[in-house]
């Protein structure tokens, strides 16, 4: 059997948790503790992928990515390549697909903390990034958990909107839920399973990890 | 029917016609079941073909068409497991034979419907080439959308002919594969290639793709047969039969032509 789908699943979940780290937790953090009256806009933009099908998404990509669209056109003329059909293009793609499965655990782990740990190392002289960076992101440790875990399997198990900007590019863009759909229709139900199978274990590990780390308290998840 | 049998008692002076009441109640109730509609599961390219096939139908005193309409694969798929179809309009002729072979479709049904052609669909503002697909230029395309060749009919047709044009290992890097033909339609409709295989029947649609389009050569790939068969498991197979005698007929022949298909008979 060809597992070169799972490879390229699993590199697209690393690297789509990687982004959402660094994007989503100064923008959890701002959620979990910012003023701003547009917070709760932001709050429901970043919620949008949990209700919207992935149909939705995957068609704004395709037209926002194309090759005249307003991000592929950009993308096209400063590096020469287009993002359909890319991996780059899932990347982009996944990052916005798996967006509240990270940024809302980080938020609820954040608004967890509550403000007496930083006023305390405030007050101790902490700078606002010291105190984030030693204070406030080791309390929400089990929040990075659930975010990383949560972020890897979804992404992995992403279907619709992958299906329509990716093109089925054996090695570039087949992954292992597409290569699925392709073995159910094509009649190999042998490869099916076998691949079906994996993803149901691996993403009930993940769920039990989580459960497990959040067993003493009610997970932060916003699902 | 509980309500009416408890008003009946107290009717008095009005049971006679509360019999008739009753009795027209009655018929209604079985007429639906004597006229039930056809359940056809049909490959999603001929949904809007079917559509169109079932309103002449019915205006010609067939029954009513109960369309379920998804991929090929998917609907066998679905039927092994005991969908509950008359009629399967599949998008080949793989899937009806092996339904046949396993005894869930009626040998003796199995028809070919319909008979498919390849258009190369170009983008506003791109050129076709001017002498068929073999003067296809290699510069003039950034992207071929073809449907999946293991998937689909008219993706294993567009790669026939692209190999007997030549054109499939000096394009190969180039091209991007659909689900279905309708993905490939769309990557074209969305502007993320220059060019695509697609069906015909997408050149009668009202809300096509900007841009021309022309047939490719019909001796570059085997012609696309779409197969229907009647399935075993139907309490309906002579309204399905009759219906299979309609879909050969004059009458259909015209719907199909004017959705960019050949009928079964006849040559091409």
């Amino acid at each position: 059997m060809n597992l070169t789908p799972v490879w390229i699943s699993l590199q697209l979940a690393a690297v789509t948790v990687v982004v959402l780290l660094v994007l989503g937790t100064p923008l959890a953090w701002w959620l979990a503790t910012g003023r701003s009256r547009w917070r709760v806009a932001v709050d429901a933009v970043v919620a949008l992928p949990l209700v919207l099908p992935p149909t939705v998404l995957g068609f704004y990509m395709l037209i926002l990515l194309a090759p005249q669209g307003p991000v592929g056109g950009p993308w096209l003329a400063v590096t020469g390549q287009t993002l359909t059909f890319s991996f780059t293009g899932l990347v982009i793609t996944s990052v916005l697909y798996s967006l509240p499965f990270v940024v809302q655990p980080l938020r609820d782990a954040f608004r967890g903390i509550g403000p007496r740990p930083l006023e305390t190392a405030a007050m101790l002289g902490a700078g606002r990034l010291d105190a984030f960076v030693t204070v406030a992101c080791p309390l929400a440790g089990r929040g990075f958990v659930t975010a990383i875990v949560l972020g890897f399997a979804h992404t992995l198990g992403e279907f619709g909107a992958i299906l329509m900007v990716g093109g089925s590019l054996p090695g570039e863009t087949r992954t292992v839920a597409i290569a699925i759909y392709e073995n159910v229709e094509t009649l190999d139900y042998a490869a099916a399973h076998a691949l079906s199978a994996g993803l149901l274990v691996f993403s009930f590990v993940a769920l039990l990890i989580i459960y497990t780390l959040n067993g003493r308290r009610r997970t932060g998840v916003g699902l | 029917m509980s309500d009416q049998a408890a008003l009946a008692p107290g009717a008095g002076r009005g049971s006679a016609l509360l019999k008739w009441l009753l009795a027209g109640l009655l018929l209604g109730l079985v007429a639906p079941a004597w006229a039930a509609p056809l359940k056809v599961a049909v490959a999603s390219n001929f949904l809007a073909p079917l559509e169109a096939l079932a309103d002449v139908y019915h205006r010609q005193g067939g029954p009513a068409l109960q369309i379920s309409a998804g991929a090929t694969g998917q609907l066998y798929a679905q039927i092994t497991q005991g969908a509950p179809y008359d009629v399967f309009l599949a998008a080949d002729q793989a899937r009806p034979q092996r339904l046949v072979a396993e005894g869930a479709a009626l040998a003796d049904s199995r028809m070919t419907y319909a008979r498919g052609r390849l258009v190369l669909w170009a983008r506003p503002g791109v050129e076709l080439p001017v002498n068929g697909l073999a003067g296809l230029q290699r510069s003039s395309v950034t992207r071929l959308a073809i449907a999946n060749p293991a998937l689909a009919p008219y993706g294993r047709a567009a790669r026939e002919a692209l190999q007997a044009s030549g054109q499939w290992s000096v394009l190969s890097e180039r091209i991007v594969q659909g689900q279905n033909v309708g993905q490939a339609l769309q990557y074209l409709a969305t502007g993320n290639v220059s060019h695509a295989l697609v069906a015909a029947s997408y050149t009668r649609l009202d809300e096509g793709p900007a841009g021309d389009h022309q047939p490719v050569e019909a001796q570059l790939y085997a012609p696309i047969r779409q197969d229907a068969v009647i399935l075993s498991g139907t309490a309906s197979a002579d309204q399905a039969r009759a219906f299979l005698a309609f879909l050969r007929g004059p009458a259909a022949a015209d719907v199909l032509a004017s959705f960019g298909y050949r009928p079964a008979g006849g040559s091409r």
